[in-house]
């Protein structure tokens, strides 16, 4: 039993490791694929001369495409409506990969040009969309060609969270789609045909037109990318799979700690008989170091085994293939950490080998232990903080996770294990001496000599702590999207609204009896000076700490003379509503998060490029901002007086009943204003909600593994104390007790373990939950009481049917055969 | 069975399977023990003296024969039953006096009651009564660890009273304990047997204890060679 519970602590880490290998091995081999090109040049305007003229001298094959969010008019499906992403794609991208169509030939029709699209087949389903029915994008009709499969660089989990569409690049023009608001996202792609190294022309380009604001992309930077997010998760799973590995250490002490205890008059006997201390440690040792290999070497094969799953599992996930191959470097790796984990928690109980006196050989009253300073057990408990503690610091991504997950590793199991022994001198204390009998015996149990409570208490709780902490984080990121608030938060953002088109909206939303709950005008900028310095002297700065995309991004502000009730809230300063047009410094409030993190504070001056217009500010307040409610927010608000007569567009917010009446708001608007698309944000929390499913079973399926070895541990410690409570059975069966009133005692002594564990770890995961969503999400964590009961009843229950099933049969033992061993 | 008839064994025989085939440990054996008659099993290790009376008190199961206790035959009854008919009519003392270590002296001399569901003050009362009777009355919330050998037999003495039965299975009751010990734990035996009119069968190996009891049965291998 403590073996098995090795054996699956193992068998998560290889195969964690192993699949990590898999990954590591796919990146490498299809490197190219994830761009689908050498190098990806990207801006938020269209290219200007100078940029276009020094692509083109780049030479090799090049492909243009203009992205943006639009929203798709499906007339086959009464006009339904869905928001997307629109590539208008021109030359052979992808030059690496398959563009993997239904029909095949959708690309190459794609490339001759005309009205057509290649549109996501997830679309076309839902839709009920066949190839050569019609689409309407912007103000034209495109005739379907084929149902996108793949292309190189997505992954299924972007086109779940905006679908696409592929239009010939020439064709986009006429849908009337590119307005001054919309988000559209110019690209080039490129491959060399000779030996030019794409990251020194990001380089040169970067010098070259760093006022441009151009994003670059080669193959390296997204396969670093992916590697530092596939690394995060392996890290994660890591630690769950190492938690699994600890519990069973724990099984595997408590084991060697029974089976000692029963061994110790064969011990004395061997001492009698002349063996030295040193001798019989050795022989158990080497008992110990058996289980160890053993468990480690089946682990190793189980690993092997469940990684060979995985990649179904992650499946859509990945925006690549991944092969199986067996990573042997990963296998010894987990049996290895298995090996040292087992050993060391072995040696524990062991030493009391070294102290087992051969008196005992003819007085069985002798004490095995004389309790003095053991300079070795200081030792062991030494090797073993240094061996969990360097792991967890080893695999985690940062050194401030790795503490966080040993400091609160070693919480969770000095509570329990205090919990345990609380439970145990309270059981002996309090048990209320009116209680029924079965009630009594139960709780009395819990500190019957070999008694199983502490063991039994970490390996619950420990398992319930961490499951519980993976769910709870799943309710507080989906709250986090949902927002908080009555049923007054608005559902349907529009955006890309040109200014003309703002009061034209407000009378269709009204006409549809969903009016505009908040709109606001927003006005593009950048930064052009930060405190008297030019930006790019900031950017230069090898001291500067400020984060560079605060000083690059183009930031949508808005202006207005009053203050959002419902989002924001002024911290410092004073919010100042009107200004006069010719005024020379502008009073502007910022959102005090992202000011703390410049380093700007009250009275700071600021110089923006208002689209070619320097307009001087200054910080006169800070603001709090509610993010997570979905309404327009911004970082930096102007008062109303003076960006009035910059080019603007506006966001827009309004609230639906339900899906249905969603659709028909949607239809109606997109109907008479093509170009405003729309976000439902229902279905976008549906939509996360099935990315976070997916993960969320990655990780319940490593975290399985904790849970079952906490089972198996939790049955080896009933069972390791089987013997113990077969004993009472009988002598209490001797006595009269009936099958039932046993059953009972057995009931109320798991229930109450069952209980206090449950309770415990419900404890210890709210608190971590918190502390992940207040340092790792910078939210607030979200608690259902629901979900609280339905652990402590889970646990209840699992805890309750292990701890029957392991003892079923004791009660129907013949009581004389029990009572003759005793004698 | 006569109306004055305690125990009676008919024709009982107990047979293990073994890999070299069956082992007969007791054979045929037939006794008939009359209400508050003493009797006490003798033979040496192995000649099935445990045996026969984990049979009487129904511990286990015979493989043949009959055996009715207090006038009900518990042969045919399940574990359950046979749990009963043992909570209302037996008391038992073993050698190596078999007290649940999570319990204070008092509630292991509670326990027969606790689970007849006859738990409560006059219970309590009673309980400490018969402790005060075997020289424990300083001594009641004392684990079994907390005690000698000689007071956890007493406890198991006081405890095989609680419950007023009829017949009392005692198996090498002084076997683990002291000369001067085990003679008072003997006169506790005895006295309290007289005292509360309790039948009682007292397996041993000490013909000297064997000699205070009405009727003795010597075994040897399994079978009757005397009594």
């Amino acid at each position: 039993m403590a073996s098995l519970s090795i054996v699956l602590g193992v068998a998560a880490l290889v195969a964690i490791g192993s699949f990590n290998a898999n990954l590591k091995r796919a990146i490498d081999d299809q490197a190219k694929t994830l761009l689908g090109a050498d190098l990806r040049v990207q801006g938020r305007a269209a290219f200007s001369p100078e940029v276009k003229q020094r692509l083109d001298e780049l030479g090799g094959r090049q492909s243009r495409e203009i992205a943006l969010s639009t929203m798709i008019v499906f007339p086959m499906a009464e006009n339904a409506t869905r928001l997307a992403t629109l590539r208008a794609l021109e030359g052979g991208y992808p030059f690496y990969g398959v563009f993997e169509t239904v029909p095949a030939d959708a690309p190459a029709k794609l490339a001759a040009g005309g009205r057509v699209a290649i549109l996501e087949e997830t679309l076309m389903a839902q839709f009920g969309v066949s190839v050569g029915d019609e689409i309407k994008l912007g103000t034209q009709f495109f005739e379907v060609v084929g149902a996108l499969r793949q292309i190189p660089g997505d992954s299924a989990a972007v086109a779940m969270l905006s679908p696409r569409v592929f239009v010939p690049f020439s064709e986009l023009e006429a849908t009337e789609l590119l307005g001054p608001g919309s988000l559209a996202r110019h690209r080039r792609y490129i491959v060399f045909q000779d030996e030019t190294d794409p990251l020194a022309v990001e380089k040169e380009m970067r010098a070259e037109f760093a006022g441009e604001n151009l994003g670059y992309e080669t193959v390296e930077e997204r396969k670093r990318e992916l590697g530092q997010s596939l690394r995060n998760v392996y890290s994660f799973l890591s630690l769950v799979g190492f938690v699994a590995l600890f519990l069973g250490a724990i099984g595997v002490a408590s084991a060697i700690h029974v089976h000692i205890r029963q061994k110790i008059p064969t011990v004395a006997v061997l001492r009698c008989l002349g063996a030295s201390a040193r001798t019989s440690f050795g022989v158990y040792l080497i008992q110990g170091m058996a289980l160890g290999v053993v468990g480690s070497a089946l682990g190793a094969a189980l690993g092997v085994v469940v990684q060979m799953s995985l990649p179904q599992l992650v499946s859509g996930l990945l925006p690549f293939d991944v092969d199986f191959f067996i990573a042997w470097q990963s296998v010894l790796q987990g049996a290895g950490a298995g090996l040292v984990v087992c050993g060391l928690f072995a040696l524990l109980p062991l030493l009391a080998v070294r102290r087992v006196s051969p008196l005992m050989a003819i007085r069985a009253q002798v004490s095995t232990t004389t309790r003095k300073f053991d300079l070795w057990q200081w030792l062991i408990w030494g090797a073993i903080t240094v061996s969990v503690g360097g792991f967890a610091l080893l695999q985690a991504p940062s050194k401030r996770v790795g503490l966080g997950f040993v400091v609160m590793l070693a919480v969770g199991f000095l509570v329990l294990a205090g919990l345990g022994k609380l439970v145990a001198w309270a059981a002996r204390r309090f048990t209320p001496r009116r209680a029924p009998y079965v009630w009594r015996q139960g709780i009395a149990n819990l500190h019957r000599p070999n008694n199983r409570t502490v063991l039994l208490l970490l390996a619950l709780g420990l398992g319930t702590f961490l499951i519980l902490t993976l769910v709870l984080t799943r309710t507080t990121l989906l709250a986090q999207i949902e927002g908080s608030g009555g049923d007054d938060r608005p559902n349907l953002l529009f955006f890309d609204i040109q200014d003309d088109q703002i009061d034209p909206l407000r009378e269709i939303l009204d006409r549809e009896e969903a009016p505009m709950l908040a709109d606001a005008p927003i006005v593009t900028m950048r930064l052009a000076k930060l405190k008297g310095r030019p930006i790019s002297e900031v950017l230069r700065d090898p001291n500067s700490t400020i984060p560079s995309w605060t000083l690059r991004r183009e930031y949508r502000s808005t202006f207005r003379d009053t203050l959002n009730p419902r989002t924001e809230k002024v911290v410092a300063g004073e919010f100042v509503e009107r200004v006069p047009e010719d005024i020379e410094v502008i009073p502007i409030s910022w959102e005090a998060g992202q000011a703390e993190e410049m380093g700007l504070g009250l009275g700071d001056e600021v110089e923006w490029d208002v689209q070619g217009l320097p307009m001087v500010t200054r910080i006169a307040s800070l603001r709090e901002v509610e993010w997570r409610r979905l309404e327009p927010n911004f970082f930096v608000v102007f008062p109303a007086g003076v960006l009035e007569p910059a080019p603007k567009f506006y966001v827009g917010a309004s609230r639906v009943a339900s899906p249905e009446d969603s659709a028909r708001v949607q239809r109606a608007v997109v109907s008479a204003l093509p170009n405003v698309s729309a976000i439902d944000i229902q279905l976008v929390m549906e939509t996360l909600d099935g990315i976070f499913s997916k993960v969320q079973f990655v990780i319940q399926f490593m975290a399985l593994f904790t849970v079952a070895t906490g089972i198996i541990v939790l049955a080896g410690a009933v069972m390791s104390g089987r013997f113990q409570r077969l004993r009472e059975v009988v002598l209490l069966r001797t006595l009269g007790a009936s099958g039932r009133q046993l059953w009972q005692i057995q009931l109320v002594e798991y229930a109450v373990l069952g209980v206090l564990a449950a309770l415990v770890g419900c404890g210890l995961a709210v608190v971590s939950n918190e502390l992940l969503a207040r340092f790792v999400f910078q939210t607030d964590g979200v608690v259902t009481l629901p979900i609280l009961a339905l652990a402590v009843l889970a646990v209840t229950v699992i805890t309750l049917v292990t701890g029957l099933l392991a003892n079923r049969g004791v009660t129907n033992h013949p009581p004389l055969e029990v009572l003759r061993q005793e004698g | 069975m006569s109306v004055q008839s305690m125990l009676k064994v008919e024709h009982l025989t107990k047979t293990y399977p073994t890999a070299s085939g069956d082992l007969t440990v007791l054979h045929e054996v037939s006794f008939d023990l009359p209400v508050g008659e003493t009797l006490a099993i003798l033979g040496p290790s192995g000649s099935g003296k445990t045996t026969l009376l984990g049979l009487c008190a129904g511990l286990d199961q015979p493989s043949a024969g009959s055996v009715v206790v207090a006038g009900e035959a518990i042969q045919t009854m399940d574990e359950d039953e046979r749990a009963r008919v043992r909570n209302d009519h037996v008391g038992f003392v073993f050698q190596n006096f078999q007290l649940v270590p999570t319990l204070t002296a008092l509630e292991n001399v509670l326990v027969p009651l606790e689970l007849r569901g006859e738990g409560g003050p006059s219970a309590e009362v009673r309980a400490r009564e018969l402790l005060d009777r075997v020289g424990l009355g300083d001594r009641y919330d004392h684990y079994p660890v907390q005690l000698s050998g000689g007071e956890q037999q007493r406890v198991a003495l006081a405890r095989a009273f609680v419950n007023e039965p009829k017949i009392l299975f005692c198996d090498e009751p002084t076997g683990n304990l002291d000369g001067d010990t085990a003679h008072k734990v003997e006169e506790l035996i005895f006295g309290l047997n007289r005292e509360k009119q309790t039948t009682l069968v007292l397996v041993t190996h000490d013909l000297e204890l064997a000699q205070k009891c009405g009727r003795v049965l010597k075994l040897r291998r399994g079978d009757v060679v005397e009594g």
